[in-house]
């Protein structure tokens, strides 16, 4: 019979779990009290600093406005339909073609994502920048060396950070395909173009509304590969603007305006990315391993060979290039070096604080949303599970910066704002990464809530009780998982640090910086080697924690 | 004087997926109905109104003449087993039975070692400490049903919990129920099945139920061969030889 997927009508008269989910939706509400007085207060600095209200008008008139909204538009556009379009030849390589080692270059496509965008940024300076290898390879072809700043760096940063994100999301869509349609494919001898048409193509094309706004929402918040691939006044973003506008010309009334533009644009793809559709959590998955019936022969298997070669090389050559240039560094000295001890500890201090913050304010808004969908049944239940809901990711529209650059009007009136620098920092980067966190805990809870809610009930478990039979085995595996997420984003984060960051105030993110604006470049490599590699080791051991438990 | 029935359904109606159901049923003291009809005519919607997991929108469940309104599923002087995860994980079999006698599975030496002889009744001697994961489906089902008869409730309700066995099995664990009823006194039953033939030799009595309304409830052999009723020859499948 179709149980459990019928939403229980519960009425609250009924349930002595009624006390248990009062305690859950307080909680919830704490969390969202918390995080309303820190976005909220960030918010009414930086409208309580708005001295020209923005209007389309003044946006028309100002040329440096019109310029940085524009570029701010354009590189996202540019990037989303790079990473998009090259994407695609791949996934279908990807996923028909069959070779050793494919799971492992799926796993290579995990990478760009778990890199610090600082330590990527490096990369590909190194790999596409005028003393770079691909540099080289043009100019002995008789052509001028590559200039990596401006547009172009931007845009292949962009491809590569995200290009590999939606290969994945397509393989992840081809998975999806039921093994009897590759078996009919098989049977029949479809060619490679009619299984293109046939099977590919409509699997794909539901996954790229959801690929396309979601790489087009990163790219337009896109921060640290700007301010350094970027920055000229030719190439700068809203982020970048409005960091500039704090940090080197003191301006908090620009600053507040370029906040509000961007908040607004934030919104406005967020919009049309919850519109277009959920993205699957293919995005963290390696996808079951299709089994199909028609290899490719001949042309099509060297197509998608080259393919593969291609794809496999520009996503791998600057984790290579990381590799090879930290390597050439003096190692030894650096770790030895107190700036650098400092800096570390900084950063462990800070991520952990960030990352047990994103837990303490997650777990209870999805504790509260899901009590609540136990009992939906009143119209004000639903509107409060909105509420959840929300909270949980109402940073995508906030970007990190933005809460920042609020914050730092804001405590420019009452202290020192380098005084206050690590909490706010803390705080940012713990909000940043709850909307991840509630997609890893989200579905797990929700499983275990179909599994054991009305096994509970009937038992009456609640309260702790609950909490520990019914939650507790359920969230385990991805609470670890969350929480070496949260480290990771934190440790590699420069969006808050940027603003935050001063001398006595450094984390390994910022000294790097600090170490490239002084070109002491091998220092630059040798702390790229070491962050990258803390971070790749983190989200490894996350990405561990997410192949399904087996048993029940 | 007579003893008050054990389960009174009084007029009571649901709407599910905008399909009205309306049930009225009576169930005396110890006896064992099994609930059969096709997918969808509200079997498993009726197990959990009982239970009180749906709130009927009109209408009374009684058990035991007391009135269910208001009262929370925890509080109903009923157990349930479900067609699966009957059990936690990460609790042993003796812990999952244990949850029966408290659900905070602070449990004293005499309460476990009675979880720990609940299980030898089902037939797992030995199995005290061991996981769901390393159980068949049928042992599982086996410690859901111990649970069951340990928390003691005077009715018991069984939503398919064997219908992912094979025929052998399914008359093994019919029969263990048979059994365990008979040592723990009067418990009455409501069996939902997919298969009449569960019910023969089994259940007391019969209730067909087609689109959310009982067709007839009956002594189960009758209604098993000659109902004369059409929707239940259409399901049993007796209508074209007839």
């Amino acid at each position: 019979m179709a149980a459990g997927a019928r939403p229980l009508r519960l009425s609250a008269r009924q349930m002595t779990g009624s006390t248990d989910r009062r305690w859950r939706v307080a909680a919830g509400l704490a969390a969202v009290a918390a995080l309303a007085v820190f976005l909220g207060g960030a918010g009414f600095a930086l409208l309580a600093q708005a001295d020209r209200t923005p209007n389309l008008f003044a946006l028309a008139s100002d040329r440096y406005l019109r310029g940085v909204v524009l570029f701010t538009l354009e590189q996202a556009a540019l990037s989303t339909l790079l990473a998009v379009i090259g994407a695609l030849p791949l996934a279908v390589a990807l996923h028909r073609a069959r070779f050793p080692g494919r799971g492992l270059v799926l796993r290579l496509f995990l990478l760009p994502q778990a890199l610090p965008v600082l330590v990527g940024a490096l990369a590909i300076i190194a790999v596409w920048g005028r003393n770079g290898v691909v540099s080289d390879l043009v100019a002995t072809l008789g052509f001028g060396r590559l200039n990596v700043y401006g547009l172009s760096g931007i845009l292949i940063a962009h491809t590569f950070f995200n290009l590999p994100l939606a290969a994945r999301l397509m393989v992840a869509a081809l998975d999806g395909v039921p093994a009897e349609s590759w078996k009919l494919a098989g049977q029949l001898s479809l060619t490679p173009l009619t299984t293109f048409r046939l099977l590919e193509w409509p699997a794909i094309r539901t996954a790229l509304p959801g690929a396309t706004s979601l790489i087009f929402m990163l790219c337009v918040t896109s921060f640290t590969l700007v301010l350094t691939l970027g920055g000229g006044p030719g190439a700068t973003t809203l982020e970048v603007a409005i960091y500039q506008a704090l940090r080197y010309d003191f301006d908090p009334g620009l600053a507040v305006f370029l906040a509000l533009i961007q908040i607004g644009l934030t919104a406005l793809a967020l919009a049309v990315t919850l519109r277009l559709g959920e993205t699957t959590p293919g995005g963290f998955t390696l996808g079951r391993r299709a089994r199909r019936y028609d290899p490719a022969q001949g042309f099509v298997r060297v197509l998608d060979l080259a393919v593969l070669a291609v794809g496999i090389a520009f996503v791998l050559s600057p984790f290579i290039a990381t590799i090879v240039a930290g390597l050439r560094s003096d190692l030894v000295a650096l770790l030895a070096d107190p700036n650098v001890q400092r800096a570390a500890m900084t950063s462990g201090v800070v991520a952990l604080a960030a990352a047990t913050l994103a837990l303490l304010l997650a777990t209870p808004l999805l504790l509260a949303r899901q009590a609540l969908a136990r009992s939906a049944s009143s119209r004000r239940h639903a509107a409060w599970r909105g509420l959840f809901e929300l909270s949980g990711s109402l940073v995508l529209v906030v970007p990190p910066i933005v809460i920042g650059a609020g914050w730092f009007l804001l405590l420019r009136r009452v202290t020192d704002v380098f005084a206050a620098a690590p909490f706010v920092v803390i705080a940012t980067n713990a909000v940043m990464a709850m909307p991840f966190i509630v997609r890893i805990l989200a579905p797990a809870l929700a499983t275990s809530a179909e599994r054991h809610d009305r096994l509970a009930e009937s038992l009456g478990l609640f309260g702790l009780a609950r909490l520990r039979h019914v939650e507790w085995p359920a969230l385990k595996a991805p609470l670890a998982l969350s929480f070496a997420f949260a480290l990771a984003l934190s440790l590699g984060d420069l969006g808050a640090m940027a603003l935050f960051g001063s001398q006595d105030f450094v984390t390994l993110p910022y000294l790097l910086l600090q170490r490239m604006g002084s070109y002491r470049t091998a220092d630059a490599a040798g702390l790229a080697l070491l962050l990258g590699a803390l971070c790749l080791a983190l989200m490894a051991f996350a990405e561990r924690g997410f192949r399904p438990e087996e048993g029940r | 004087m007579i003893a008050k029935p054990a389960l009174v359904l009084d007029g009571l109606e649901y709407t599910y997926d905008s399909a009205p159901m309306r049930f009225d049923l009576t169930v005396a003291p110890g006896e064992w109905l099994a609930i059969i009809g096709p997918s969808g005519a509200g079997k498993s919607t009726l197990l959990d109104i009982i239970a009180g997991f749906l709130t009927p929108e009109r209408g009374r469940v009684t058990i035991s003449g007391a009135d269910m309104r208001g009262v929370p599923p925890s509080q109903r002087p009923l157990s349930f087993v479900f067609q699966e995860n009957n059990l936690f994980a990460h609790l042993s079999a003796v812990q999952n039975v244990g949850l029966g006698i408290s659900p905070r599975l602070r449990l004293s030496p005499a309460e476990r070692q009675r979880a720990a002889e609940a299980l030898q009744a089902v037939g797992l001697v030995g199995f005290e400490d061991r996981k769901p994961g390393e159980m068949s489906g049928g042992e599982r089902q086996r410690v859901a049903l111990a649970r069951a008869f340990v928390r003691q409730r005077p009715l018991l309700l069984l939503d398919e919990p064997f219908a992912a066995l094979g025929p052998a099995l399914r008359r093994d664990m019919l029969a263990l129920l048979r059994d365990l009823r008979r040592q723990a006194g009067t418990m009455t039953v409501l069996m939902v099945t997919h298969h009449p033939e569960d019910a023969l030799g089994f259940a007391d009595k019969v209730a067909f139920l087609d689109k959310g309304r009982f067709v007839t409830v009956g002594p189960t052999e009758e209604t098993l061969s000659a109902s004369g009723i059409a929707a239940v020859e259409r399901y049993l499948g007796t209508r074209a030889l007839a």
